[in-house]
């Protein structure tokens, strides 16, 4: 038990802290890399908590897939660090004033906050357990079951959000040639190559 | 459980650990030879024939060379992160073989997700190249590791779905369960290579374009881009990059074995050859998997870029996805189904 405790600090210390320098570091490829280290190590809280599907899938989806375009599209801008911090005491009363209210309605959402009495008397016991299905199955049998319409709705927003992705970024040019394969490959030595012949001292 | 069990089980994982790394270590070592000798006897060369009896301890050499010189670091880089991209990239490469079963009952770590473990991994493998692209703080690396994330992140959809196929037929995530669902008494045809043979071939394309091996190497391509994201890199941090790419395709020719070729079982599934140790199967297969890649890296020239992510999103991705469609919905025709109710 006291491994656990321990695994479980070591994480959580270690989340917490990357997820603060995340947005303390002056340099945002640093703030991404801290980024991924939070991920990480959410990951092992949720390994630890025996949803070992969950920790593969954040790993696989967050850190190999969404971090790396986040690290891509950071590394390619030219940030100017001093032109960022110059308004910084100018802005600072408004945006003092966004966080104190931010704060203040965290506190009342939160301070309302009940656990519920069952749960706490049989904390973190997955359902069913997990010595009779695994969780990747238990997840498989609601997730296309009794979620099925939630489950399609997920999918549904992200298809419209990549067509907007896409319908944004497509922009028509003119007078480009492009490869086209199969037309390539389409060719034959009839439709590619012309013998003529040549008169001598005439050419064509 | 007192501090002695613990004390016990941590040091009986270390052992296991510090055996299957030696293992592939020196495994490694052997294939970064067979590799040059492959590819010097397809051009008519000798290969390596100096160092040892024909030049079996090249790869040794080499590492005393690589560790005994001295590791330039460039002015204008980003130091720590410089030296910290070769280790995420070793690190991460090796630690995907936790999970991989080299005979019944042999993997390091048996979990319940270790198909999902070895994707997670490999796909953080693309980290230690942005880093070092990026800490470089010079042209070409930079380029280099801007081509590699485009390409990993591409190919790794097609994996995905690749596994998704075989993952239907097995219905179970467990690399172990996967190895033994393929353990029928046709034996070699029982395998998943044959009735996915067209994901094999996916599989197989996708995993070279995954560690950016050639033809698909574009991110250190030499003749664009110097030697891409490993331009500043010399000695022992150069080695780690080199060691973690090398180990990486091991892993892929080791999942190759796992997910399409019966892992350790043999291929003829009667006495004798069931006697033989299932580890040597293993070996065997993984190294038939490493010799077709090698084979490619000599006979086939390197992609154009926009070929290789045409291939990637407009081949592979719809070829694997609608294979995903027909091997579940045969799967449910014929109610072979593993796990529906």
């Amino acid at each position: 038990m006291t491994v656990t405790a321990a695994f479980f600090y070591l994480f959580a210390t270690i989340t917490v802290a990357s997820g603060f320098m995340v947005i303390a570091s002056r340099n945002p490829v640093q703030s991404v890399l801290f980024l991924i280290l939070a991920f990480v190590n959410a990951a092992g809280l949720f390994l630890m908590m025996g949803a070992e599907f969950l920790a593969m899938i954040l790993v696989i989806v967050y850190v190999g897939a969404v971090a790396v375009l986040f690290l891509f599209v950071v590394m390619m801008l030219d940030v100017d660090f001093a032109a960022l911090r110059q308004g910084f005491l100018q802005y600072l009363p408004v945006g003092g004033v966004i966080g104190v209210i931010f704060l203040l309605e965290l506190i009342l959402v939160v301070g309302a906050y009940a656990v519920d009495p069952g749960l706490v008397r049989s904390p973190a016991v997955p359902i069913p357990a997990p010595d009779v299905m695994t969780n990747t199955e238990a997840l498989g049998q609601v997730l296309y079951t009794r979620y099925f319409y939630f489950f399609q709705a997920a999918g549904l927003i992200l298809l419209v959000a990549m067509i907007g992705a896409i319908v944004l970024t497509l922009r028509e040019r003119v007078g480009v040639r492009r490869q086209d394969i199969s037309k390539q490959n389409a060719r034959t030595q009839e439709t590619a190559v012309e013998v003529r012949k040549v008169p001598f001292r005439q050419g064509i | 459980m007192d501090l002695g069990d613990i004390l016990l089980a941590v040091a009986i994982m270390l052992g296991k650990s510090l055996l299957m790394l030696v293992a592939l270590l020196i495994f490694i070592a052997y294939a970064l030879y067979a590799d040059r000798k492959v590819w010097a006897a397809v051009q008519l060369r000798r290969g390596p024939n100096v160092v040892g009896p024909w030049g079996l301890l090249q790869s040794f050499a080499d590492l005393l060379k690589f560790v005994l010189k001295e590791p330039v670091i460039p002015a204008p880089a980003n130091k720590g992160m410089f030296l910290l991209a070769p280790l995420v990239m070793c690190t991460l490469s090796l630690a995907a073989w936790a999970v991989i079963p080299l005979n019944a009952g042999w993997a390091i770590a048996d979990i319940n997700v270790g198909i999902l473990y070895i994707f997670a991994i490999s796909s953080l493998g693309v980290y230690g190249v942005i880093m070092g692209g990026w800490a470089s703080n010079s042209k070409y690396p930079f380029l280099g590791a801007l081509r590699s994330a485009a390409q990993m992140v591409s190919y790794e959809v097609s994996i995905g779905f690749v596994i998704v196929t075989v993952l239907m037929c097995a219905g179970t995530l467990n690399l172990s369960a996967i190895v033994e669902s393929q353990n029928t008494r046709l034996g070699l045809f029982g395998w998943y290579w044959l009735p996915l043979f067209p994901m094999f071939v996916v599989f197989f394309i996708s995993a070279m374009a995954e560690t950016n091996r050639p033809p698909f190497d574009l991110p250190e391509a030499e003749s664009e881009l110097v030697a891409g994201y490993m331009v500043e890199y010399s000695s022992t941090p150069y080695l780690l990059f080199m060691l973690g790419e090398y180990v990486a395709i091991m892993t892929m020719c080791a999942l190759g074995t796992i997910l399409f070729l019966g892992g350790w079982l043999s291929p003829i599934p009667f006495a004798p050859f069931t006697w033989v140790p299932g580890v040597i199967w293993f070996v065997l297969k993984a190294s038939f998997l490493f010799l077709l890649i090698a084979m490619v890296k000599a006979l086939v020239p390197r992609y154009r870029y926009d070929q290789l992510m045409r291939l990637g999103w407009k081949v592979f991705l719809p070829l694997s996805l609608a294979m995903v469609v027909i091997v579940a919905a045969v799967l449910m025709a014929t109610g072979n189904a593993p796990g529906v109710r």
